[in-house]
């Protein structure tokens, strides 16, 4: 049996072995803790503990276990090395929401050696990838651990035949904007209000109540309701990536389809026609309840999308992106603060300020800060001290802002933008597009050289590897044959980005295909919450 | 698409894309099956399993051999991590510190770093606690052969990386000690350099550990990060102070305060704090929070006397919710703004003596003075905190806020329609006053907007809006017979 890990004590359940599966997490380790020491030492027959850390074992844990005298009670300590853990068809996912915090915050690079060990392991299975590009620090050492450990393990030299042409390794923090800004995709835009977890969401169950079912609604669903979102699901697989605006017609047009399709039975007269229609029945149920869901869905985020709120805080966000006004104390972000809107959207903004400044005014800053710790209590100083170090938010120290020069020089600003039928990526954040991807883009054509000057003004250095195929594996490419790119984030990706690689992939005269790997998919309130300084709940 | 949903099916089981659920229903067992599989193919993969195969080093030597390891010796002793990685790993910053002075220690000093279980005067408190946390260095007996080989520091690192129990004892000088480091630096596992640092911090002085980690500023971030998740303050500060970052020392200490339930305590500590070396604005932080700590002690005794002794009017009309210990500045202002409006600036509790002591801005104390007084209706005092009077003695009315800013909180507080159209009157942008103006149902407003404006056509459909046979109705019924006449 399978059990979520909490404290207490443990489920009775008649069986020789325990097997606690967890990350290593100091935290996680206490409530082991608890639950060994709860166990009835009297029962028989006795079970035997033992403990498996997800991805790797950690010294630490494990001392923690001794200083609460549990650790000899587990019989076998070891590890499952899971890296990378498959999302969909095209994503792959570390889900180590602290990797951003360790590699910019505490320089603490163990994450980037687990992302190390995911590629290794990618490549002995999919074949050495010939070509590696990267931009920043972190990218530079994955790249560096990867040649080493490769030589260091001359048998991993394998022959399989490559089924990526090029690892294209980017830092999170040569574009911190981009998971800053309110993703307004379909899928996005859910993972911004309800939050996406292992491709499960959790939504409020009133929509979902079944219709026609029992009278005035007795009782009424109190649980979340809980859904699986990925591409195996043809109607999301769909709409997932589009823009939100465009979601509502694509439903309607189903909708109707799906209706058609239920008429159709009246036509069938014959008894061949009636056995077809019954026969296809199971997949047209499937279709319409999957469209009923996302209906709801839709609803739910329509609800959200239309507030005012939403739409002033949206305005502000695509001025700031747009560069207007981004070197003063901003009106909007002023009055949230007064309303003591949650403090997470006003870091949300003001960090995003401060990116498109190339860092904000010293005297900006100050009343910002001020503010916060006036309103929220003094002791943000300490979340505000980790943003400054991650580099999130900042004061202005060039005195120049080059945010203009890129966002120019990369076009990554577009003021006419089509929702609805978009022929560039500039749909994801509706005017904006991610620099991450517009890097992925320039890559694949007309290449990095046509861009140095700006790739100069990101963070870290950026470079070109290859490593060495036998004779036999190089590939001959065919005509009309996609190649095909594996983007590993590392510190993080959002929904947005993507959407915005997936489209790329399916551009016609595109030529590259995307696959996406990453230390954890985050948004914008995930992301600044891992950086926020833990502070203990208020004893009130 | 019954072929893409094929493909689908295939894809999620084939069983290098193993799809992991979290649902109890799932059949773990087999999952779990499936799992050992996975990891069984795994490490032929990643872990291709030492002994029988034969090492080799960079240089080409079977590793093991016996000019291999004095070459790892001979080179350790001169800054190994330069020669052999250099080919790899130029430019990585980690690297480019490396002290070469390393050798110019004395002998005495590298024993007194070695016999770490005589007691050191100051050392012994702390590393009592060090040997609990480090009890994998000590070698258990089952894993004999381990002990009896002679690995490398780099052995000895990527035996650790994949996880195998290894004695650390072995590595006695403090050029051998550093050449470990520096390998598990290099591995960039921070298990590894985590563990390698606590066989470190136990067995080397203090001065020592600190000046070597100086020049590792990985390995250094691993250490503050350490000392930070396992709580040795005095410890973390000490290296923070030898290090000069004399910010972050302050920082951390003040961290500490989250820590103190107790006010009384908290205050004392806070008080502590205000000399550290903060940067500027910080500094005057700190130093507002605890001028608040302080002050919240001295009103929430002195009101939960009064509410207790229930003489009070106001906090028999509005107990208090919580306590006011510990809220953010903000939150106090709206509690005295509430609680003593009325007081004279020379008490604590007085809303303008907070307002001059943390030098609160015009906009901030209105709007949160206006919020508390509307929600205690008390009009007056929301007439008089927006009145100015000039120097001639004339009244104006001002809200630094903006007037519409100022509605709303009134609206939101239920505010009698006589009172808001006061402020919606004076609201300036007038498109902005009309919306407030219809949406509350200000009639007058509207109607004298619309006069001013000279609109006839919505003045007359407005009328439609009001009470038949009211005052208002009467009141477009003049303007329209008045601009006729006109």
């Amino acid at each position: 049996k399978m059990f979520t890990l909490k404290p207490g004590r443990l489920p009775p359940a008649d069986v020789k072995n325990i097997i606690f599966f967890v990350r290593p997490k100091l935290e996680l380790m206490d409530i082991i803790t608890d639950n060994v020491l709860r166990e009835d030492r009297g029962r028989s027959p006795q079970r035997d503990f033992h403990i498996l850390f997800v991805p790797r074992r950690s010294l630490l844990c494990e001392q923690w276990l001794k200083e609460q005298g549990v650790l000899g009670s587990f019989i076998h300590r070891k590890q499952y090395s899971l890296d990378l853990i498959p999302f969909d068809k095209d994503l792959l996912s570390m889900e180590s929401e602290s990797a951003f915090k360790e590699c910019y915050l505490e320089s603490d690079q163990t994450s980037l050696y687990h992302a190390t060990k995911g590629l290794m392991t990618l490549q002995a299975l999919y074949g050495t990838i010939p070509q590696i590009f990267g931009k920043g620090d972190c990218a530079w050492h994955v790249a560096n651990m990867m040649i080493r450990m490769k030589r260091e393990f001359p048998g991993s030299q394998n022959s399989i035949f490559p089924v990526f042409d090029t690892l294209l390794l980017l830092d999170r923090n040569i574009d911190l904007l981009t998971p800053l800004a309110t993703q307004l995709t379909y899928e996005g835009l859910i993972d911004e209000i309800y939050g996406i977890q292992n491709t499960y969401v959790k939504l409020p169950p009133e929509k979902f109540a079944p219709k026609k079912q029992g009278e005035g609604g007795k009782d009424l669903p109190t649980e979340p309701k809980k859904l699986q979102l990925n591409s195996a699901e043809e109607l999301y697989a769909e709409i997932r990536d589009k823009n939100f605006n465009a979601v509502g017609s694509v439903l309607s047009k189903k909708a109707k389809i799906i209706s058609a399709a239920f008429e159709e039975r009246h036509h069938a007269k014959t008894v061949g026609e009636i056995k077809q229609f019954v026969s296809q029945l199971p997949h047209m149920q499937a279709a319409r309840s999957s469209l009923a869901n996302h209906t709801s869905i839709a609803e739910l985020i329509k609800d959200i999308t239309t507030s005012e709120d939403f739409f002033d805080n949206l305005t502000v966000e695509q001025e700031f992106m747009s560069g207007i006004d981004t070197d003063k104390v901003n009106n909007y972000i002023e009055d949230c603060i007064a309303q003591k809107h949650p403090l997470i959207k006003i870091l949300h903004l003001i960090c995003l300020q401060s990116m498109c400044n190339s860092g904000l005014k010293q005297k900006v800053l100050d009343h910002y800060k001020r503010e916060i710790v006036q309103t929220y209590g003094y002791e943000h100083i300490l979340t505000l001290n980790n943003l400054e170090k991650a580099g999130l938010l900042k004061p202005q120290t060039s005195g120049r802002n080059n945010y203009p020069t890129i966002r120019k020089t990369l076009r990554l600003w577009m003021d006419d933008v089509n929702e609805q039928n978009p022929n560039d990526i500039f749909y994801v954040y509706s005017g904006y597009v991610p620099l991450s991807v517009c890097l992925a883009q320039l890559l694949a054509h007309p290449g990095w050289r046509s861009i140095e000057e700006v790739l100069k003004m990101l963070p870290g250095p950026h470079f070109e590897e290859r490593q060495q195929l036998p004779t036999g594996l190089q590939k001959k490419r065919q005509q009309g044959e996609n190649r095909v790119t594996l983007v590993f984030f590392l510190g993080g990706v959002t929904y947005a980005e993507i959407a915005a690689l997936r489209f790329l992939s399916q551009m016609e005269d595109g030529g590259t295909e995307y696959v996406i790997a990453t230390t954890k998919l985050i948004n914008g309130t995930t992301w600044i919450k891992s950086l926020m300084e833990k502070l203990e709940p208020a004893p009130f | 698409m019954s072929r893409a949903r094929a493909d689908e099916e295939e894809y999620w089981h084939s069983s290098k894309f193993r799809a992991f659920t979290f649902d109890d229903e799932d059949d773990e067992l087999s999952q779990l099956k499936e799992s050992k599989r996975a990891v069984n193919s795994l490490r032929d993969i990643v872990d291709d399993d030492d002994d029988d195969l034969e090492r080799v080093s960079w240089s080409g030597e079977p590793v093991g051999s016996i000019s291999w390891s004095i070459k790892e010796t001979a080179s350790g002793t001169t800054g190994s991590p330069e020669g052999r990685d250099s080919s790899l790993q130029k430019g990585s910053s980690s690297y480019t510190a490396f002290p070469k002075q390393v050798s110019s220690y004395s002998l005495s000093s590298l024993f007194k770093g070695e016999y770490h279980h005589i007691p050191y005067g100051q050392m012994t408190l702390t590393d009592t606690g060090v040997k609990n946390y480090a009890p994998e260095l000590r070698r258990p007996k089952a894993e004999y052969k381990d002990y009896s080989s002679d690995w490398s520091p780099k052995d000895t690192v990527r035996r650790m990386q994949r996880g195998k129990v290894c004695s650390l004892e072995r590595f006695r000088s403090l050029q051998d000690k550093l050449v470990l480091l520096d390998e598990a630096v290099a591995g960039h596992d921070g298990n590894v350099i985590t563990a390698v640092l606590i066989f470190l911090k136990r067995t080397l002085r203090r001065e020592i550990l600190f000046r070597e980690l100086e020049v590792r500023q990985v390995a250094l971030c691993h250490l503050i990060h350490f000392l930070r998740e396992t709580g040795e303050q005095k410890f973390l500060l000490d290296l923070l102070r030898f290090l000069d970052r004399t910010e972050e020392v302050a920082l951390s200490q003040y961290r500490e305060h989250l820590n103190i339930q107790d006010v009384e305590k908290r205050r004392e500590f806070l008080k502590g704090c205000i000399g550290l070396p903060f940067s500027p604005e910080d500094t005057s932080h700190i130093q507002d929070h605890y001028t608040l700590l302080e002050r919240q002690i001295i009103i929430e005794a002195n009101d939960r006397h009064l509410e207790m002794a229930g003489q009070s009017e106001i906090f028999r009309k509005y107990p208090r919710k919580a306590s006011i210990l510990n809220m953010p500045l903000v939150t106090t202002l709206f509690y005295s703004c509430f609680y003593h409006y009325t007081e004279a600036e020379g008490t604590f509790s007085s809303p303008t003596n907070l307002k001059k002591t943390f030098k609160i801005p015009d906009k901030q104390y209105v709007l949160t003075a206006l919020a508390a007084r509307a929600k205690l209706r008390a009009w007056n005092d929301v007439d008089a905190l927006l009145t100015t009077k000039n120097w001639l003695g004339y009244t104006k009315k001002k809200a630094p806020i903006g007037f519409h800013r100022v509605v709303e909180i009134l609206q939101r507080n239920n505010a009698p329609v006589q009172v808001l159209q006061e402020y919606v009157r004076l609201v300036e942008d007038v498109e902005t006053r009309l919306n407030l103006a219809t949406k509350y149902k200000c009639h007058d407003v509207v109607i004298e907007t619309y006069r001013d404006l000279k609109d006839r056509i919505q003045l007359t459909a407005y009328k439609c809006k009001v009470e038949r046979g009211s005052a208002e109705e009467e009141k477009i019924n003049c303007i329209l017979n008045n601009t006729v006449r006109n």
